[in-house]
């Protein structure tokens, strides 16, 4: 049996289009992204093939958000429904985070009362931003997500940046400290949080759980110096974006390095020619 | 003045076309990378942009449907693309009833039954025209949802074809298509199956029959063209992602973490 078709002579992964025949359909099994016709698989998008197995899919380059159990995202409430939020995750529909799933204050072990449902606002509005876990998904595609970690919850001290979902790759840990004092959490979806960087030991609701830190909707007072990392973070992740270049910690701190080197400020980052020579020399050292 | 011809003695058309020769066909992926997909395509002067957004959380909650995703389109022409300066109304009944027929090409070929709840919405811009314009339309439209990662049966690709006297031609133009009888297919080239047949002319029966089959065949060499641009950039995307753009050993190493 012919296993090679997958990959072309020099090894490297091969493309395909919309209705592109890959192979038959009595020895494989159809994937994402392939569709099965008169015992053939057939593609139904433009990406790359990958096989696991007996199983074919097919990968997009450029796409929404699919979202998998586990997976660590960044969204935004859209609604607030009755005991439960909408939160837009770049995906197919709003994902739903249920008052049941997020942390409530007094206690973490404490049940839901009717009294919190009154005031749901209280914990997340329309428009705040949160981290959050997808839990096991709803029949119909909807992904449900839930806070209960202290790791999780309400977003401030920084800025969002969205990418292609693409660019970011499953990892052990998308909570991310880069050297120059600026947080990251990378979401799965493509959804980049960059914020002040917070000290293991001052992180809310290490002694018990606080909830006035934790749902609070002001910020910290931020220095220039760090408001300067922050934006200029932004700015790398905008440049490898545009050049569909998978965003790491550690490319953005070789990033940050070299920029701090060159004395550029960050608004040149995002100079056509700045951002060339910064991507040449990075990934030459990657 | 002499009348507009046609077909002139020597078998050439007005801009110095053979009869079933195309207009010069360019096309671009990703011009709006706000947009979740999008592309532009020109057939000589005419030129379309197509953006798709989605599938994503319906606007409009009542439309949606529990089992697979709606599709709207929503078309604009740009007031300076005719020949006249003229500016439409957004409800005008032509770009509806255009808009109409682009949702009721696109609505069997894409996969909606895996986004339920959801929607796609497609949007058209019209830059320049000068004929062909339902043509450019599904062209750019393909290519959009295609660079939006929207899984589709297969490319949709259209072609006008029209009738002077007995000849039949391809790709008409805006003055050609205001004095010929003209039809504009869209075929899945794959399986050579139709999900689009225009006609807003008389056209004598006979006669049909040869211009849809020519319009079918040029159909399929337009597919071959989008394919091409098509891999181009999936191939420039994939050598980006590897390594940015590094040699073909780095690229080795990178695929073991996928």
């Amino acid at each position: 049996m012919d296993m090679d078709w997958d990959f072309d002579d020099e090894g490297v992964q091969k493309l395909t289009s919309p209705g592109e025949v890959i192979t038959s359909a009595t020895q494989f099994m159809r994937g994402h992204g392939t569709f099965v016709e008169d015992n053939d698989v057939v593609a139904s998008l433009s990406g790359t093939i990958e096989r696991v197995n007996k199983l074919v899919s097919v990968r997009a380059l450029r796409t929404r958000y699919h979202g998998e159990v586990g997976d660590l995202v960044v969204g935004r409430i859209t609604e607030v429904q009755a005991a439960r939020w909408k939160v837009d995750v770049n995906g197919h529909q709003d994902a739903l985070l249920r008052l049941s799933s997020v942390n409530l204050p007094g206690g973490v072990q404490r049940r839901k009362l009717e009294s919190d449902e009154l005031e749901m606002r209280k914990f997340f509005e329309e428009g705040d931003l949160l981290v959050a876990e997808v839990q096991p998904t709803h029949g119909d595609g909807a992904l449900n997500l839930h806070t209960r970690s202290l790791k999780y919850g309400k977003l401030r001290n920084g800025q969002l940046v969205t990418v292609s979902p693409v660019l970011i790759r499953r990892r052990n840990s998308h909570f991310c400290s880069l050297p120059c004092g600026v947080d990251l959490i990378l979401g799965m979806n493509g959804y980049i949080w960059i914020a002040k960087h917070v000290a293991e030991n001052q992180k809310e609701g290490e002694e018990g759980f606080d909830a006035e830190a934790v749902y609070s909707n002001k910020n910290d007072d931020i220095d220039m110096e760090t408001r300067a990392a922050i934006s200029r973070v932004s700015n790398l992740i905008h440049v490898f974006a545009r050049r569909s270049i998978p965003i790491t910690d550690a490319i953005l701190a070789e990033a940050y390095d070299w920029a701090v080197q060159q004395e550029t400020s960050p608004s040149d980052l995002l100079r056509a020619d700045v951002g060339d020579t910064m991507v040449a020399m990075v990934t030459a050292l990657a | 003045m002499s009348r507009f011809e046609p077909l002139n003695a020597g078998n050439l058309r007005s801009d110095g076309r053979r009869p079933l020769e195309l207009r010069s066909f360019s096309a671009q992926l990703t011009t709006h990378p706000s947009a979740d997909g999008s592309a532009s395509v020109s057939h000589g002067l005419t030129q379309v942009t197509a953006c798709v957004y989605g599938p994503r959380e319906a606007k409009n909650r009542g439309q949606t449907m529990h089992d697979r995703a709606l599709v709207n389109v929503e078309v604009s022409v740009a007031p300076w693309a005719g020949e006249m300066r003229r500016q439409r109304a957004r409800g005008d009944k032509r770009t509806l009833e255009f808009a109409a027929s682009i949702k009721a090409t696109f609505e069997p070929v894409i996969q909606t039954t895996l986004y339920p709840r959801s929607e796609i919405h497609i949007h058209i811009h019209v830059l320049q025209l000068d004929g062909g314009l339902l043509q450019a339309s599904i062209n750019a439209t393909t290519l959009a949802l295609i660079d939006a990662g929207i899984p589709m049966l297969d490319y949709v690709s259209s072609l006008s074809a029209g009738l002077y006297l007995t000849t039949a031609m391809l790709d008409l133009t805006s003055i050609e298509e205001s004095d010929l009888p003209s039809v504009t297919v869209a075929v899945l080239p794959r399986s050579g199956k139709v999900t689009l047949v225009s006609m807003e002319t008389r056209l004598h029966v006979d006669r049909f029959e040869e211009m849809f089959k020519l319009a079918m065949e040029g159909g399929k060499v337009l597919r071959g063209e989008m394919d091409r641009i098509v891999r181009e950039r999936t191939a420039a995307l994939a050598r980006q992602m590897e390594g940015g753009g590094g040699t073909k050993e780095e690229d080795k190493m990178d695929t073991d973490d996928l």
